[in-house]
């Protein structure tokens, strides 16, 4: 049994850190890529444990790769799980930032980096539109107008007016709750 | 040196306690303490330290507290800033988790969970847009007057897009390769 449990721990720092060391582009990136490995690959999780996860990771504070992998370690072996997925994620940006702030001048105007950096931009593009449209599949197989609509409203609302993260969540929760009330109300017949 | 390691912890809990969304909307928030407040850089530095999390891995928040905290107090400040940082949001997304899981027989609470599920799809799509902007018109913002179009970014994205979707490759596998060609073109 604690065998059992050193070699989960095992698999997770290795996968968070590999994870986290091509956390290019933002934290978003993160949820693509535990998907793939811990969903896809590994079948430790269900998609819909980690589309509720991703949704709580950004619901709360903090980075949302960290987030993401402290709750995949925590399902998957408890406190001890979460801690050593947090270290596994934490771990390569402190070391390489460490490393680039004792000569970040020259690493900032390098050209190579950047020419690196300027293609990988398009490939993260890819990789986050493709979560996007299997997230979204599943959101449409629930059938229900409110989750259907609430993706395309809560898009508009941030990236066209910027409208806060924060606020965009706590109005979601508040209308999913107000749904819940008028159809139990109406003896839950639809949806 | 203890006070200093300790006030890192301080600053960057407080920093990590509000940040809520990610990625570019915290850029101004950790400018507020680390610039103006405290002062531990000043704003060209800030502004290189953006540029540098953005060619390294790792969310913005933990590259900047670990830059932040090496630069004052060596290997010790840049672990307690990054601590700080992520501690709330780790707590609080455990305890949300238990939350959900205890609850998910009730209604209400259940679909509480799919509406945060839609509505991070939104999120995400918004986050996905503006990386998509930045790589094929090289800004982040919706001026049409520097408009230029990047066709090397666009045939890359949509070749990524393709192998993504009907050879189900690996994302790691996928940036290194687009990073490949960008060394390559750009």
């Amino acid at each position: 049994m604690r065998l059992q449990k050193l070699k989960v721990c095992l698999l997770l720092f290795r996968m968070t850190f590999s994870v986290s060391a091509f956390t290019f582009g933002g934290g978003y990136i993160a949820i693509p890529m535990m998907r793939k490995n811990f969903v896809h690959k590994l079948k430790l999780i269900s998609e819909q444990e980690l589309l509720d996860m991703a949704a709580i990771a950004q619901s709360t504070p903090g980075a949302i790769a960290v987030n993401i992998a402290v709750l995949v370690g925590y399902r998957l072996a408890g406190i001890t799980g979460a801690i050593v997925s947090c270290v596994g994620t934490v771990l390569p940006p402190i070391v390489i930032i460490s490393v680039v702030s004792m000569f970040y001048q020259a690493f900032r105007d390098s050209t190579i980096v950047s020419a690196i950096l300027k293609g990988m931009e398009a490939g993260v593009a890819a990789v986050i539109v493709d979560l996007v449209i299997d997230m979204g599949q599943v959101i449409l197989k629930e059938k229900n107008l409110l989750l259907t609509l609430l993706p395309f409203f809560v898009f508009i609302a941030n990236f066209i007016f910027n409208v806060n993260a924060l606020f965009i969540i706590l109005i979601s929760a508040i209308l999913c709750v107000i749904q819940t009330y008028i159809k139990s109300k109406q003896g839950g017949t639809f949806g | 040196m203890i006070k200093s390691v300790l006030l890192l912890f301080i600053v960057f809990f407080q920093i990590g306690l509000f940040s809520i969304g990610g990625g570019y909307a915290i850029i101004p928030l950790i400018q507020e303490q680390v610039v103006n407040a405290y002062e531990w850089l000043n704003v060209q530095e800030y502004t290189d330290i953006i540029t540098i999390s953005q060619m390294t891995p790792g969310p913005l928040v933990v590259n900047t507290a670990s830059f932040v905290g090496m630069r004052l107090a060596g290997v010790a400040g840049a672990i307690a800033a990054t601590a700080g940082s992520i501690l709330s949001g780790t707590i609080i997304s455990i305890a949300l988790y238990k939350f959900f899981k205890k609850y998910k027989n009730i209604d209400s609470i259940a679909n509480v969970l799919k509406g945060l599920t839609a509505s991070s799809v939104g999120l995400i799509a918004s986050a996905a847009s503006t990386i998509i902007l930045l790589a094929m018109v090289g800004t982040s913002s919706l001026k049409v007057e520097n408009f230029h179009l990047d066709v090397v970014a666009v045939i890359l994205f949509f070749v990524s897009l393709f192998a993504l979707r009907k050879y189900k490759l690996n994302p790691i596998l996928i940036m290194i390769l687009s990073g490949i060609v960008g060394l390559f073109i750009y």
